[in-house]
């Protein structure tokens, strides 16, 4: 059994503590927004903020989080889709399948949560999530515009 | 709460099928008829699984537009949507010609059961090949012509008008003379009832009159990408539903021999462990972590049929036999190429080699299905959904007519998800052994490495001739390598005459033409096929072809001393338009400029998917070795430019696919098996390797291209060429991390 706040609420659920958070989130509390790509830490599909940071929750059992432990999913990072990453991401129109997108955005929430103006240093090094549709041009972009840059032709280079 | 909502109405509308007599009847509109048989209909996927199918209410005008009485019009899209932009694409077309609002268009894709029961009146659902656009936009812009038509014709009859006198935009048609106007929405009802006109009466729009298609306009489908509420196939979910986890015989072409279902005694949650046809074991659990650990704890036994001694150096080996072998397909014999060579004043030779490639796509490989004795239904992320409707009636050895698809956005295809279907087969397979359960199947990652249809290996034997003035006075290629018409059909090239892994190197106009004219030219390809499956992968043949052609094109160039693009253009006189994109990036890029120090270009060209590229590449070389590109510019002719914007994403995709490919991407043999297991070993680029990149579209509007796929050919050459120039040594054998550079 595992106690767990997500998204605001506090969750109980009955699995073995060696359950992924990933998939006790997928599947006993149904947020299938946070995605499955490798299981391993690679590719940050399953990217989630604990407490603020940003966490690929493939990698981490859910027998220890402890239930004071904030968790926030896609679902959760904010109302309508108002965060300004979000609103960036549809100003830029990122997505191609979208299957990497909830990561790519959480990531890049993260980041712009503790470095207001990322550099394109701070964002190579921050965006290490991996899109096999190759839409890094346009995060890159959108998280410009979202750090208050300003909309280039064929996006904020 | 307003998916609720969504589901109720989506009841009412089931119902209301039901009671018409086995026609689904949108809200019972005359002319709305949807001849879809309830059994077909997605009864239970509309009402469980979230919106399938053609199912939105209103008046069907044609085949793909129904319009609804608040006007906004629904289009309807029978091609794959997974990443690519085609469904955008195909709406604007469809409502360029139909004269709407763009601001109220809402798309939904038939399932392939009720393609079947309207005897495919959405033509092919398959998406593959960069054809999704190029092959559909001619009936889809008269399914739209059409509807416009019947609407103007509906509301001339209403008005007691002339058809002619009418003018519409954007879903108002007005009556100038008397000031009077209708909307769309006011005279679908009475447009749907009319007969809709031949297609082939109809005359399309020009280009240079199009509002809608044509424009860097938003995708449609982007807002549910954002805050997660987007379903995959992956994020199903079905009341009762059980979890299924998978293991193919890790050795291709092996068995299953036995599976010790003990050892899972005292594992919570599990169900069932079942074998799935001769070579896989699934566990079935109600969760999928829970299935997966089971399976994981499992011991099975394998048969390996004699498989488990090949590893890639028996594969390379093969290859290189077919390199030497003097029996091949002669494809191209023009001149005396192996003559005019021989007698050459410069005689340039190389031998180049690409590996296994997997797709690796995002969302790994899944579906769920639900068999009972008469009927079996499957949620897919395909790319093919009649492929996966022929695979559910196989596997469940049910009729066409008893099986239906819902056919969910992928999370990437790539050409996974498209001719093999054998996902579906395997979730047919398990659920039929949980009748009425609906069972979901997903991959591991590992299993979706060792499991894949892999880009086919092959390798390149090049030989050229210089003559005196340093023009090129013969070629030779001689391709040695795996097929996928003999892996999907071997009877087809029994003999090996297989033009397919030629792509690139074709002498006809229109799909993969060679762009260079050489008075002596020797084009042969020996079949060289191993036990590892293959398949079709994004921009496949194109792009091994694309390395081996231009790459060695450069070093044929800097033997003559010459200038790499200035060389080639002698070459392409008689291919303006291959030369047009050629010239197009190199002006772009500003060839021959100088640049920062350290820094080098590289440029290739090459045509794939029925659409001409160029790219050029600058690339730095670090001391250490690391090889950093600092930009890419590309051009592309793809004939119509139906939406430039989505154009420039796909380039911008085919960057980071084709420079994974480059930099990382290998395959190898070991024991009869893939040694690559996840993104550790199998590394994809990431933000911190993705060069800016500049996509010049520049269509001619006088054929149809692709786009998805052509402009990954020249994105390998490129950046190979740039560090050919760097080093002064080429690299012929992929992926570059092989290869020391410091
Ligand atoms: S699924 Fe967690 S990092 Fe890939
Ligand atoms: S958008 Fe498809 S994987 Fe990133």
């Amino acid at each position: 059994m595992a106690r767990l706040n997500v998204n605001g609420k506090l969750r109980t659920v009955e699995v073995e503590a060696d359950t992924p958070l990933l998939w006790v989130i997928r599947e006993q509390l149904g947020l299938t927004g946070t995605k499955y790509g490798c299981g391993v830490a690679q590719c940050g599909a399953c990217s989630v903020h604990m407490n603020g940071e940003l966490r690929r929750s493939c990698s981490i059992p859910v027998g220890t989080v402890k239930a004071s432990d904030r968790i926030t999913t896609i679902e959760g990072l904010s109302r309508n889709a108002s965060h300004p990453v979000q609103k960036a991401w549809a100003e830029i129109d990122v997505p191609q399948c979208g299957y990497c997108q909830s990561g790519q955005i959480m990531a890049a929430a993260a980041l712009l949560a503790r470095n207001k103006r990322p550099t394109d240093a701070d964002i190579d090094a921050a965006m290490t999530n991996i899109c096999r549709c190759g839409t890094y041009q346009r995060v890159r972009a959108a998280i410009k515009l979202a750090a208050g840059g300003v909309k280039v032709a064929g996006g904020a280079l | 709460m307003s998916a609720a909502v969504g589901i109720s109405r989506r009841r009412f509308i089931i119902d209301s099928a039901v009671a018409g007599g086995g026609l689904a009847v949108g809200l019972s509109l005359p002319g709305a008829v949807m001849a879809v048989p309830a059994a077909a209909g997605a009864s239970s996927a509309s009402a469980l699984g979230g919106s399938f199918g053609a199912t939105a209410p209103g008046a069907e005008v044609t085949v793909w537009v129904v319009v609804q009485p608040d006007d906004h019009c629904v289009i309807r899209i029978a091609r794959t949507e997974m990443g690519q932009g085609t469904l955008t694409g195909l709406a604007q077309l469809v409502a360029e010609e139909l004269e709407c609002d763009w601001a109220k268009v809402k798309t939904e894709f038939p399932t392939p059961g009720q393609s079947l029961a309207r005897k495919r009146a959405w033509g092919e659902m398959g998406t593959g090949g960069s054809r999704g656009i190029r092959m559909s936009e001619d009936y889809v812009r008269r399914g739209g012509a059409a509807a416009r038509i019947m609407l103007l014709q509906a509301a001339a009859t209403r008005l007691g008008v002339p058809g002619a006198e009418l003018a519409v935009e954007r879903g108002v048609i007005r009556h100038a003379a008397s000031g009077r106007s209708l909307r769309y929405g006011e005279v679908c009802e009475a447009a749907a009832r009319l007969d809709v006109p031949d297609p082939r009466s109809i005359t399309l729009k020009k280009p240079a009159d199009w509002k809608i298609a044509g424009k860097p306009l938003k995708r449609l489908d982007t807002a549910p990408k954002l805050d997660g509420s987007k379903k995959f196939a992956l994020d199903l979910e079905l009341p009762g539903m059980l979890y299924a986890a998978i293991k193919d015989c890790p050795v291709f072409g092996g068995k299953v021999v036995s599976f010790d279902e003990t050892a899972l005694a005292s594992r919570k949650g599990v169900k069932r462990v079942v074998r799935v046809g001769d070579t896989a074991v699934a566990v079935v659990a109600d969760s999928w972590w829970r299935a997966r650990s089971a399976l994981a704890a499992l011991p099975i036994v394998w048969d390996e049929a004699g498989f488990g001694n090949r590893s890639s150096a028996t594969i390379d080996a093969l290859l290189k036999d077919g390199l030497d072998t003097p029996n091949a397909f002669v494809y191209r014999n023009e001149g005396d190429a192996p003559a005019a060579i021989a007698g050459a004043v410069k005689r340039i030779d190389a031998d180049y080699a690409t590996p296994f490639l997997a797709h690796a796509t995002m969302e790994p490989m899944n579906a769920t299905a639900r068999v009972t004795a008469d009927r079996a239904e499957a949620w897919v992320p395909t790319q093919n959904g009649e492929g996966s409707h022929a695979s559910l009636a196989e596997a469940t050895g049910l009729p066409l007519d008893r099986c239906e698809i819902y056919k969910c956005d992928p999370g990437g295809g790539f050409g996974r998800r498209g001719g093999n279907q054998d996902y579906v087969r395997q979730a047919a397979l398990i659920a039929k052994q949980f009748p009425g359960v609906p069972v979901k199947l997903i991959w591991s990652r590992e299993e979706d490495m060792a499991h894949d249809f892999y880009r086919p290996i092959s390798q390149c034997r090049l030989s050229a001739g210089l003559d005196e003035k340093g023009q090129l006075a013969g070629l030779q290629v001689r391709l040695s390598g795996q097929s996928i018409n003999a892996f999907i059909n071997p009877g087809s090239v029994a003999d090996g005459r297989d033009e397919r892994q030629l792509q690139g190197w074709f002498e006809k106009p229109g799909d993969a033409q060679l762009g260079y004219t050489v008075p002596n030219l020797r084009i042969e390809y020996a079949m060289r096929n191993s036990h590892v499956p293959v398949g079709p992968w994004r921009g496949v043949n194109t792009n091994q072809n694309g390395v081996y052609m231009e790459c060695f094109m450069e070093e044929v160039a800097r033997a003559a001393g010459a200038d790499p693009w200035q060389f080639r253009r002698r070459l392409m006189a008689n291919h303006p338009k291959h030369l047009a994109v050629l010239d197009a990036a190199a002006e772009r890029a500003g060839w021959g400029k100088p640049l920062p120090a350290g820094v080098h270009r590289g440029i290739a060209q090459f045509m794939g998917y029925g659409s001409y590229s160029a790219a050029v590449a600058e690339v730095s070389i670090g001391t250490d070795g690391h090889v950093k590109v600092h930009r890419l510019v590309f051009a592309l002719n793809c004939g119509h430019a139906v939406n430039p914007h989505q154009i420039a994403a796909q380039v911008e995709g085919s960057v980071a696919y084709g420079l994974s490919a480059t930099f990382y991407g290998e395959c190898t043999v070991e024991n009869g098996r893939m040694v690559q297991s996840n993104f550790h070993d199998y590394p994809i680029m990431r933000m911190a390797e993705m060069p800016p990149v500049e996509t010049i579209v520049m269509p001619s509007n006088d054929f149809w291209g692709g786009v998805g796929e052509p402009t990954i050919c020249v994105v390998g050459p490129a950046v190979l060429n740039a560090i050919f120039a760097a080093t002064g040594r080429p690299v012929r054998s992929l992926p570059l991390r092989k290869y020391n550079l410091a």
